[in-house]
């Protein structure tokens, strides 16, 4: 099995599965809306000119989180 | 009665659910988006990635570490320009036909044989106050609300709101309120409104308190045109607008700094709380249509601008006029009331009628500069006023201003109590009155202590 890493920890360009939404409450539900559901492709497009926050593409939308909510994102490289 | 049977069932089931019911939800989500999945792939094709790499290539320039800010403050920059040196030619040509027009009024009123009082309330007071707010406050809305409308378009709003989301991260506010403020340029009660973005309470507080440091279009024409007429007024022609655009940018840039700080401040003290999580979306950049939003939207402003003059512009004059010719004493009303505002305005770096001004103007920030020019010229002998130079004379050498003055005067429009439309907006959103008193409160104490110190140290330094 390839490692686990949080979200906010990948380099722009590269790709990784969702393993498991590890935030709570009204944070968990925002993001399972966007699409992070277990097994979901996303790829990180770029970081804001100061780092953050973080745009992504999640099923072909271009959304930006914030470090600490990407964090929370439980993800394994792909490819 | 029913919720009494039903509670112990709820209880039992919630005891049953417990530790499962993240589970539930999740797995509901998981299936929802798998059936969307399999919906999507049959029907769905993509032909080719050209169009969202072409986006990439435009996201990889304007959020750039490198290019990020310049471009944000240049194209800000180029609006202000094109709406500057665009709306100083129709502005005096309104001005020259409004002023025309009035001149025809009085010959009629002359040969009617009307009382000169009636002469004065109905042209010298509520037409002369239209005729400003048109040629003054017109021209320039009716040319930075479509370029504004262009750029929201286009899709740019939510590149700003992704390039400075880091700066309303660390002031404890929300990064949605970038775009709040986006909407407070076109009008702050539209700002507040577009507070209901933010789901967090307290972040939307924060956006609807501090919306108003930035300046609405009833605000950025009397920036423009005090702009124009001091700091451009100094330089070469051909500078001019490259100055004037330079001030304007900067105050806004200023404005948005102060925005930061109070946001900073309320998220420390009455307002504390942790920044709540939010997501973004940087949606495909579109073509505009470029045709509609000219047409929509210099009518819509223009149907605004006019109505807002019949409605408030046109009563304020007509008072303004009462008040300058009802006399007490040796001396007018207006000039009265603008005598017991002095000390406080000089010590800020204004005069009475200024502060007055801005009193007067609660109902519609339009109509500040208008009052003042009523103000200054219901004493005075001077009747027309077609041109900036015209109004830099009277300001200049007829009520003795600086270009300290004109500073104090614009920091003070963009630091004071709102609109009385947006402090009504406020109290609807918020149903609290404690917020909207507070509303008021902040941006006018940041307005006269800013103001204070700016007057207080030019003077000590010896700048003036």
């Amino acid at each position: 099995m390839s490692d686990t890493i949080t979200l906010n920890c990948l380099g722009n360009g590269s790709i990784a599965l969702v393993k498991e939404v590890v935030a709570e409450g009204l944070t968990r539900r925002r993001l399972l809306d966007l699409g992070l559901v277990p097994g979901t492709k996303v790829e990180v497009i770029r970081r804001s000119p100061v780092g953050d926050p973080i745009a992504f593409n999640i099923r072909g939308a271009v959304i930006a989180l914030r470090r600490e909510v990407a964090g929370k994102v439980l993800v394994s490289p792909w490819g | 009665m029913a919720h009494k049977t039903l509670t112990p069932l709820l209880e039992e089931a919630q005891k049953i659910a417990g530790p499962h019911q993240g589970q539930f939800r999740d797995s509901i989500v998981t299936g929802i988006y798998r059936t969307a999945e399999q919906i999507a792939g049959d029907v769905v094709s993509h032909t080719s990635t050209k169009r969202q790499d072409l986006d990439r290539q435009i996201d990889n320039i304007i959020t750039s570490p490198v290019w990020g800010f310049p471009v944000m403050f240049g194209v800000l920059a180029v609006v202000f320009w094109v709406t500057i040196a665009g709306a100083n030619v129709p502005s005096g040509i309104l001005a020259t036909g409004l002023f025309w027009i009035e001149a025809r009024l009085t010959d009629l009123f002359m040969a009617l044989n009307t009382p000169g009082w009636l002469h004065g309330f109905l042209v010298l007071g509520v037409y002369r106050s239209l005729a400003w707010v048109i040629s003054v406050m017109l021209p320039p809305m009716a040319i930075f609300f479509p370029l504004f409308t262009l750029l929201e378009d286009l899709g740019y709003l939510p590149r700003v709101a992704f390039n400075l989301d880091h700066f309303f991260h660390k002031a404890g506010a929300h990064g949605k309120q970038a775009l709040t403020m986006s909407m407070g340029f076109g009008c702050n009660a539209a700002g507040i409104i577009a507070c209901r973005i933010i789901e967090s309470p307290r972040e939307r507080l924060i956006a609807t308190l501090t919306n108003n440091f930035v300046p609405c279009n009833g605000r950025f024409p009397t920036l423009i045109a005090l702009v124009s007429i001091f700091i451009a007024g100094s330089v070469s022609l051909s500078l001019s607008s490259a100055v004037a655009t330079l001030a304007v940018a900067g105050l806004v840039v200023f404005g948005i700094a102060v925005t930061l700080s109070i946001s900073w401040l309320l998220s420390k003290t009455i307002l504390r709380g942790e920044p709540s999580s939010f997501t973004l979306e940087l949606p495909p950049y579109r073509k505009p249509l470029v045709g509609q939003v000219l047409v929509r939207s210099v009518l819509d402003r223009t149907i605004f601008v006019l109505s807002r003059a019949i409605v408030i512009a046109a009563p304020a004059g007509g008072l303004i006029w009462i008040l300058a010719n009802t006399t007490v004493g040796d001396a007018s009303v207006l000039s009265i009331l603008a005598g017991w505002l002095d000390p406080l305005a000089r010590f800020m770096g204004l005069d009475g009628f200024i502060l007055l001004a801005f009193i007067l103007g609660l109902p519609a920030n339009e109509i500040v500069l208008p009052i003042l020019i009523m103000s200054y010229v219901c004493g005075g002998a001077m009747t027309e006023l077609a041109s900036l130079t015209d109004l830099r004379h009277l300001l200049v050498d007829q009520h003795g201003w600086t270009w300290l003055t004109a500073l104090c005067t614009m920091v003070f429009s963009l630091c004071h109590w709102p609109c009385g439309t947006t402090l009504f907006t406020i109290q609807r959103e918020q149903h609290n009155w404690r917020w909207t008193l507070l509303a008021a409160m902040i941006p006018t104490t940041v307005g006269v202590i800013i103001c204070m110190l700016i007057n207080n140290l030019v003077r000590a330094i010896g700048l003036v």
